[in-house]
């Protein structure tokens, strides 16, 4: 893991002095709510329907066992003893005071953690795939890069007012677990035919009201021109987005104006223009940079692990196994997924006792590692095989241990009308609606892979478009209705999801998903997926289920 | 005479401003003058002719890139921030400080706010018409709060990564 060095520290503690001053502008009355708003709005203080909420940047997901403590204490402390894991991999708290905010930076300082350019028109915290250095896939750790581009974007003096929002996922593995077809630039590391690292870069994806499947600009970008390239790309934005429409002021809408290729003439313009040198960093710093990612010492074990194979004989730990467990690249470890969506809970959400005991799993057995999910869970991405028994008494002692990572219960959703002033409809009742349907694990287990996603508005935090089932909530004369498509994906083959039909109230969504779990159940050849039967048969079987009655 | 904020290096100072902002119905007044790039564009060699100052006031939709060889005779370049959210003009200034190597004024004009002094002063912006009423020294105060800097810009900085490299040298590390 990164540690930051006493530059990186007196960066943060400059930023807590000035924010510890522009609150006291605010308390004191000096600056009003709407003065104010400019100045927390880049800082991730937003002004929510009940209090403060404070959106904390956890660069590439990844936390370590101090840093988790912290989070759960700053949760019990000056919250109500719980915090929200988001699809961006942050976390977020809903019910701050003001008063204590520069508190809370303060403390998140100490662990070299911050609220930097967690919201504002600027470049937002950049993710990465959370399995880095624990997956055989990968041709490097996409972490390197993406904590290059965190300093270079920490407070950028050209980019901090851009037309909109900007964000950046990195992976470095053909399996896309950072979802980069739907980020204002995706980027997947690779090797090219000489053998040369580098990026495909792919800008103008996103979601919202509008989504697109980002369109690769180059192909391959030597891996060292990444920030001078990012530059161009950031410059041209600047410049040419639009801003006489918040709904259209996204890259993804430039970029499709202008047309892919049009958009990368003109950064290649712009790249060709840049005193290259002068931004990129040199050699000795990506040394300095990769040298805290280094390779861990991992231990020379054997492929198979008696503990682990007798312990599966305890059913609900082998279905633990076969769901949460996911191969590492060093033989004798393995990837544990701690599931945040237990069925009738808050997907994402996680109380001080889980924050800590998962901080004492990965102190104990995961190297001191924990990572956040675009997919609102935690992993322990360092853990031996014989340990896995263990780790999952553990974590099934906090109730984390629900065992269905990537199956229907493992739903996305955004917090809805519940906590958001920008909703339309509430999310997570219709998550927790649907989950206690498929609440007996067998059954969830029997329907198998299937992505719901849940935004409770067309700013689709939820990320709607890419679930197999994508779920909108729409307003429609003060009552919540909700819109579903189907067939979206966000991995390596991602697609957007197609409309079902009309719009259906509240109470019928849960019946609806189970409707169309049955035509699936019905349907399904040998091994298929939900979105391998949808992508075969279309809608039809599907809208004809879930509009039976309408006829 | 009104005043601005200028930028030494160092510290924020209050300056007299000789320039005449001069919109592009206005006659020509006598003195330095700061005109729009349409205005510019059709009487820019008279005015400098004249022997007086001349300034180009750039839009947010406009292109530096039009003032290119006409940069070693210009005063200032007014750059327009209409609301202090339409920052195209950073753009600009750092392609004029550090692409075009323009030494001369470059001033913030429109929506400027302390909050902004900072990134302003960073892209190589070093005069500034307040729209908050700022002093000098809160000027000051906002553009020397951070120690470091992780990125090149207009303002020549070193950044943290060459920060790093001078430390390890020095340490023959």
């Amino acid at each position: 893991m990164y540690r930051y060095d006493a530059i990186d520290r007196e960066m943060l503690a400059d930023r807590v002095a000035e924010f510890r001053e522009q609150c006291q502008r605010r308390l004191s009355g000096e600056l009003t709510e709407d003065q104010f708003k400019r100045i927390r709005l880049m800082n991730g203080l937003y002004l929510q329907l009940h209090a403060y909420m404070l959106r904390i940047a956890i660069p590439y997901g990844a936390l370590t066992s101090k840093q988790l403590r912290k989070l759960a204490f700053i949760a019990g402390t000056y919250d109500k003893g719980y915090g929200h894991f988001t699809t961006r991999t942050n976390l977020q708290l809903h019910w701050i005071k003001l008063k204590d905010a520069p508190d809370i930076l303060e403390h998140l300082a100490e662990v070299g953690m911050h609220a930097i350019q967690t919201s504002g028109n600027d470049i937002r915290n950049i993710t990465a795939d959370p399995h880095a250095g624990a997956n055989a896939e990968e041709v490097d750790d996409p972490r390197v890069w993406v904590e290059a581009l965190r300093q270079w974007s920490t407070f950028h003096p050209e980019f901090s007012f851009l037309p909109r929002k900007f964000k950046i996922a990195v992976t470095a593995s053909p399996k896309d677990r950072a979802a980069t077809k739907v980020y204002d630039i995706g980027l997947r590391l690779h090797r090219n035919a000489a053998g040369e690292l580098g990026f495909e870069v792919l800008v103008g994806g996103g979601l919202g009201r509008t989504p697109y499947l980002g369109p690769t600009i180059r192909e391959h970008l030597p891996a060292k021109s990444l920030l001078s390239y990012l530059q161009a790309i950031l410059r041209v934005y600047n410049r040419y987005g639009r801003r006489d429409n918040i709904w259209k002021a996204r890259i993804k809408v430039l970029v499709a104006s202008l047309g892919a290729e049009a958009f990368a003439r003109e950064v290649e313009a712009e790249w060709e223009k840049t005193d290259q040198a002068k931004i990129d960093l040199p050699d000795t710093e990506l040394a300095r940079i990769r040298a805290a990612f280094a390779p861990r010492d991992f231990e020379s074990l054997p492929a198979t692990s008696n503990a682990f194979e007798a312990a599966k004989k305890d059913p609900a730990f082998a279905r633990f196994a076969r769901h949460n467990v996911q191969p590492h690249k060093i033989a004798g470890y393995a990837i544990v997924d701690v599931s945040l969506k237990k069925p009738g809970e808050t997907p994402g959400d996680c109380t001080v006792a889980q924050m800590l005991a998962v901080a004492d799993l990965a102190e104990r057995y995961s190297m001191d590692e924990a990572r956040v999910s675009y997919e609102q869970n935690l992993i322990l991405p360092h853990v031996r095989l014989d340990d896995l028994p263990a780790v999952w008494r553990g974590l099934d002692a906090v109730e984390l241990a629900t065992p269905n990572r990537g199956l229907v219960t493992d739903i996305i959703a955004c917090p809805g009308l519940d906590y958001c002033a920008l909703a339309n409809a509430r999310a997570i009742p219709i998550a927790q609606a649907i989950a206690r349907k498929f609440a007996d694990p067998a059954l969830a287990e029997r329907v198998g892979e299937l992505g719901i996603k849940i935004s409770g508005c067309i700013n689709a935090c939820g990320h709607h478009h890419v679930g197999a089932i994508g779920i909108l909530g729409v307003d429609k004369k003060g009552e919540e209705f909700y819109q579903i498509t189907l067939g979206g994906s966000a991995e390596a083959e991602a697609s957007l999801g197609q409309a079902l039909g009309p719009a259906l109230p509240a109470d019928k969504v849960a019946d609806a998903v189970d409707q169309m779990v049955e035509v699936y159940l019905r349907e399904r050849k040998g091994d298929e997926r939900f979105l391998d039967t949808f992508r075969r048969t279309g809608l039809a079987p599907f809208k004809e289920a879930v509009y039976a009655d309408a006829h | 005479m009104p005043t601005l904020i200028r930028w030494t290096g160092q510290r924020a100072e209050l300056a007299e401003d000789p320039f005449t902002a001069v919109g592009d119905e206005d006659p020509t007044p006598q003195g330095d003058v700061i005109v729009s790039l349409q205005r510019f564009q059709a009487e820019g060699q008279r005015l400098l002719a004249e022997g007086r100052k001349v300034g180009v006031r750039i839009e947010p939709h406009e292109d530096v890139e039009e003032l290119e060889k006409d940069l070693p005779r210009l005063a200032v370049v007014a750059l327009a921030f209409p609301k202090f959210l339409h920052g195209q003009a950073y753009s600009s200034a750092r392609i004029l400080r550090e692409r075009y190597g323009f030494e001369g004024e470059l001033r913030a004009v429109g929506e400027v706010l302390r909050e902004q002094a900072r990134f302003m002063v960073r892209c190589g912006i070093d005069a500034f018409q307040t729209a908050d009423g700022s002093t000098p020294d809160q000027w000051t105060h906002v553009v020397t709060r951070f120690r470091h800097v992780y990125q090149r810009a207009g303002d020549g900085l070193a950044p943290a990564f060459a920060e790093r490299a001078d430390a390890g040298a020095r340490h023959g590390v």
